[in-house]
C-alpha cells in the first residue's frame, strides 16, 4: 500500500464532493485527508485527496472520478512527484510551556511558530510535511501539554512547470 | 410591451419538444402537477403514456430507448413517485440506457424541511445516474433539459434525473430554446489513437486463435456492419454477451453463441484456449468471466471501449482501443489481413455437438413429458421468423429466452442484464411497442416477475399495446429454486408459489388469453397469439422443476460448465 495524492478539478457545482467521495466508499478505500478550495482558474474547484491503496486501485479510482460529468480532471501522484504540505495547530497549556523549557526547544527545533500566548494557553502552528507534524505532535504530547490539536488536509502542487488543468483547458480552447 | 413569459412547466414541454421527444411515460402527483397541466396543452405532440406505477414508467422508457436508440423519457412526482423510479434508474445505469427522468420536487423554499413528499432525490440518485440536477429556477429549464439529453445519449449512454422544484415549474421565464452539445469537463468519446488501431490490427494479424467478445456497445454504437466486416475479413469467431446477442445475426457462421454462466459451451470453454481475446463494447461482468483469476490467462487481451474507466477494471487489457467502436472497428478493418482460421474455428464444433446433444435438443424438442420453457421460446422465435424483439423478465424465463430465441435484426434483445431486475419485463415490453411500433414484441416472463409489475396490464389495456406476453408458469421462483437445488441442499425456502388464475386476470383487463398445457396445442396457441391484433397473454404450464443448463457454477472457471445435473 502506497500513499497516493489525487488532485482533481471540478466545476463549482453543488454535490460534486459527494460524487467524488462516493467513489472511495464504493471501493472501500479510506480517505486519509481531503482539502477542497477554489483553484487559480475562476469557477473551478481543486480537490487534494490522499489515500493508501495499491496502484491498481488508485488508477481505477482516478478514472471513476474523472468519469463524473462535471469533473474536469483527476490525476494521481506518489510523494516524489509532488510538493506536499500540511498546516497544524497545537493548543498548549501556557503553565507547562513556562515550566518546561524543553517544550520551547522542541517547538524551535521543528521551526514551528508560537502565534498566540495568554495565561491559560498558547497556540503553535506548523506548516510542513505530514511526518514533520506527526513528529512535533509526538514530542509535545510526551510533555502532556497538548490541550487541542488539529491539522488540515494535505495540499500539494505538482512538479510540472504548469497546472495540467491549464493545458487541458487550452487544448479545449483550440478545439472549440 | 407584450408579455412573452411562460411558466417553467411550459418551458419544460417546449424543451422536450425541442429535444425531439414524442413519447413519455409517467404518472402525475402533487409536486409535478404544474408540469402535467402544461402537458395537457401538448398532448398532440407529446404522447404521454399513463402507467400504473412509477417503476413501470422507467422500465417502459428503458424499453422504448433500447429498441429505438432514442432517449427514453419518464415523468413522475416527488417523494414516493421519484423513489419508485430508483430501481429502473439503477437498471439503466448498469445497462447503459439513455434515459431522462423528470421528478417533481417540493418548492425550493421547502427544501430540507422534511416537507410533504420531499425526498433528497439528488442524494439518492447520485450514485445511479450519469448526471443529475435540481432545477430550482425556471431560467434553468431550457439549459438543464438540453444538457440532460446531451449527457444521456452521448458517449456511453446512461440515465439522467432532473429534480424539478414546484416553484421553478410555476414561475415565469422568457423562454429561449437551448442546445447543449459541449461540456468542457466531459469528453463523451475518447480520441482515437492511431497507434492503438495499428497495434490492434497487428495483434489480430499475428494471432492464431483469435476470439471476439461482443457486447451491447456494438448495438449502442450502431457498429453491427463494422463488426461483421471485421470478423468476416479476419475470420474471427465471436461470442456475444446477453445484451449483445442481436449485434450479429444468430445464424452467422462466426457467431458461436452466448457467453456467460448459462451461455454456450464452445465460447466459454474456448475463452481459455484462444491466444487473443478481443472484447468490443463489453465490461467483463462476473456473470461472463466466472473466476476472474483463471479467466483467459493464456491470451493477450484487446479491449475496444468508449468508457476509459472500464479498461483494466476487471480484466487486464494488454491493449485498450478507446473510442466509438463504429469508428475504431472501421479503422482496424483497414489494417487487418484476411486470415484462414478454419482449424481454430473447427474447434468449436465438438462443443456445439456435445451441447446440442446433451442440452439443446432435449430442451427444444422433447419427445414427452411436460411442456418445457426452451421449446416454447424456440417455437415463438421460429414462428416469428426470428425477426421479433425478445423481451424477458429475470430468471429462468430470461436465460431460456436468451439461449433459445434467435435473431436476425439488431436491437432485438431487451432484458435486464447488470441489475437483474425482476418486474422489468412487462413494462419494458410496453415501452418497446412504442419504440418500435412496426415490430412484433414477445415478452417471456415468469409467474414471479409478472406479479412484480402486473399492474401494467392496465397500461396495456388502456393503450391496447400489442405486447405478446408468454407467461412461463412453473409455480416456482424457478431460478432461485434451481440454485437451492444445486447449492442449498434442495431446501426450497420460499420459492414455491401459489398462483392466481392468470386467464381471469387477463380477462379482467380485457386482454385475450389462452393457456397451453399440452405440447400438441403449442403451435396453434402461438399462432393465435401472433395473429391476434393487440395484446395477448399466452400462459404455458411448463415443467415445474426444470433447470437452465449448461451452467458455470458461481465462482467456477469459465471453462468448467456443467452440462447436466447429476
Amino acid at each position: 500500500m502506497t500513499l497516493y495524492t489525487i488532485i482533481t478539478y471540478s466545476e463549482n457545482f453543488a454535490g460534486i464532493l459527494n460524487q467524488i467521495t462516493a467513489v472511495f466508499t464504493r471501493r472501500q478505500v479510506n480517505i486519509e485527508s481531503l482539502n477542497v478550495c477554489s483553484s487559480s482558474t475562476p469557477g473551478v474547484h481543486k480537490y487534494t485527496i490522499t489515500c493508501y491503496c495499491t496502484e491498481e486501485m488508485v488508477k481505477i479510482i482516478t478514472k471513476q472520478i474523472e468519469k463524473r460529468i462535471d469533473v474536469l480532471q483527476a490525476r494521481y501522484y506518489t510523494a516524489d512527484q509532488i510538493f506536499i504540505q500540511e498546516v497544524a495547530l497545537f493548543k498548549l497549556s501556557t503553565p507547562s510551556l513556562v515550566e518546561e523549557s524543553a517544550i520551547s526547544r522542541t517547538i524551535r527545533q521543528h521551526s514551528a511558530k508560537i502565534v498566540e500566548v495568554n495565561e491559560t494557553y498558547s497556540i503553535v502552528t506548523l506548516t510542513g510535511l505530514p511526518e514533520d507534524i506527526d513528529s512535533l505532535y509526538v514530542s509535545l504530547d510526551s510533555f502532556g501539554c497538548v490541550l487541542q490539536f488539529v491539522r488540515c488536509g494535505a495540499i500539494a502542487v505538482t512538479k510540472n512547470r504548469r497546472e495540467l488543468l491549464d493545458e487541458y483547458l487550452e487544448t479545449l480552447g483550440v478545439n472549440h | 410591451m407584450p408579455n412573452n413569459k411562460i411558466t417553467g412547466a411550459e418551458a419544460l414541454m417546449r424543451s422536450l419538444e425541442n429535444e425531439g421527444v414524442t413519447t413519455l411515460f409517467g404518472y402525475p402527483g402533487g409536486a409535478i402537477m404544474p408540469s402535467y397541466d402544461a402537458l395537457y396543452d401538448h398532448r398532440s405532440t407529446l404522447n404521454h403514456i399513463l402507467v400504473r406505477h412509477e417503476q413501470g414508467a422507467v422500465h417502459a422508457a428503458q424499453g422504448y430507448a433500447r429498441v429505438s436508440g432514442k432517449v427514453g423519457c419518464a415523468i413522475v412526482t416527488s417523494g414516493p413517485g421519484a423513489m419508485n423510479t430508483v430501481t429502473g434508474v439503477a437498471d439503466a445505469m448498469i445497462d447503459s440506457t439513455p434515459l431522462v427522468v423528470i421528478c417533481g420536487q417540493v418548492g425550493a423554499a421547502f427544501l430540507g424541511t422534511d416537507a410533504f413528499q420531499e425526498v433528497d432525490v439528488i442524494g439518492v440518485t447520485q450514485p445511479i445516474t450519469k448526471w443529475n440536477f435540481q432545477i430550482r429556477r425556471a431560467e434553468d429549464v431550457a439549459w438543464a433539459v438540453s444538457r440532460a439529453f446531451y449527457i444521456a445519449k452521448s458517449g456511453r449512454p446512461g440515465p439522467v434525473v432532473l429534480d424539478f422544484t414546484k416553484n421553478a415549474q410555476t414561475s415565469l421565464v422568457d423562454y429561449e430554446p437551448k442546445r447543449v452539445d459541449f461540456i468542457r469537463s466531459y469528453l463523451p468519446v475518447p480520441q482515437i489513437d492511431e497507434t492503438a488501431i495499428k497495434t490492434a490490427a497487428k495483434m489480430i494479424n499475428h494471432s492464431e486463435r483469435p476470439f471476439m467478445l461482443v457486447g451491447q456497445g456494438v448495438e449502442l454504437g450502431d457498429a453491427r456492419k463494422e463488426l461483421r466486416e471485421l470478423i468476416e475479413k479476419a475470420n474471427i469467431p465471436v461470442g456475444c454477451t446477453m445484451l449483445g446477442l442481436s449485434a450479429l445475426p444468430s445464424d452467422h457462421p462466426l457467431n458461436k453463441g452466448m457467453l456467460g454462466m448459462h451461455g454456450n459451451l464452445g465460447p466459454n470453454v474456448l475463452t481459455n484456449q484462444c491466444d487473443l481475446l478481443i472484447a468490443v463494447g463489453m465490461r467483463f461482468d462476473d456473470r461472463v468471466t466466472g473466476n476472474i483469476n483463471t479467466y483467459a490467462r493464456q491470451a493477450k487481451v484487446i479491449h475496444f471501449e468508449i468508457d476509459p474507466s472500464e479498461v483494466n477494471k476487471n480484466v487486464h487489457a494488454d491493449l485498450a482501443v478507446l473510442g466509438d467502436c463504429k469508428q475504431t472497428l472501421a479503422e482496424v478493418i483497414k489494417y487487418v489481413q484476411p486470415a484462414d482460421n478454419s482449424l481454430w474455428i473447427s474447434r468449436f464444433t465438438p462443443y456445439e455437438q456435445q451441447e446440442n446433444e446433451k442440452v439443446i435438443e432435449p430442451a427444444i424438442h422433447p419427445a414427452e413429458g411436460p411442456l418445457l420453457m426452451g421449446e416454447v421460446v424456440r417455437r415463438v422465435s421460429e414462428l416469428t421468423e426470428n425477426k421479433a424483439i425478445l423481451v424477458t423478465d429475470v430468471g429462468q424465463n430470461q436465460l431460456f429466452g436468451c439461449r433459445y430465441f434467435k435473431f436476425t435484426e439488431g436491437r432485438s434483445v431487451l432484458t435486464s442484464g447488470g441489475c437483474g431486475t425482476m418486474g422489468f419485463g412487462l413494462p419494458a415490453a410496453i415501452g418497446a411497442t412504442f419504440g418500435a411500433p412496426e415490430r412484433t414484441v414477445c415478452l417471456f416472463v415468469g409467474d414471479g416477475g409478472l406479479q412484480m409489475t402486473i399492474q401494467e396490464l392496465g397500461t396495456i389495456m388502456e393503450q391496447h399495446t400489442p405486447v405478446k406476453i408468454i407467461l412461463l408458469n412453473n409455480n416456482y421462483l424457478g431460478n432461485v429454486r434451481q440454485w437451492q437445488y444445486l447449492f442449498f441442499h434442495k431446501r426450497y425456502s420460499f420459492t414455491p408459489m401459489l398462483n392466481p388464475d392468470y386467464e381471469k386476470i387477463a380477462d379482467g383487463y380485457g386482454i385475450k388469453a389462452r393457456t397451453v398445457v399440452e405440447r400438441k396445442d403449442l403451435d396453434d396457441a402461438i399462432n393465435e397469439m401472433l395473429q391476434t391484433d393487440g395484446p395477448f397473454l399466452l400462459q404455458c404450464a411448463v415443467m415445474e422443476e426444470d433447470n437452465v443448463l449448461p451452467m458455470t457454477p458461481p465462482g467456477a472457471n469459465v471453462d468448467e460448465m456443467m452440462l447436466e445435473i447429476k
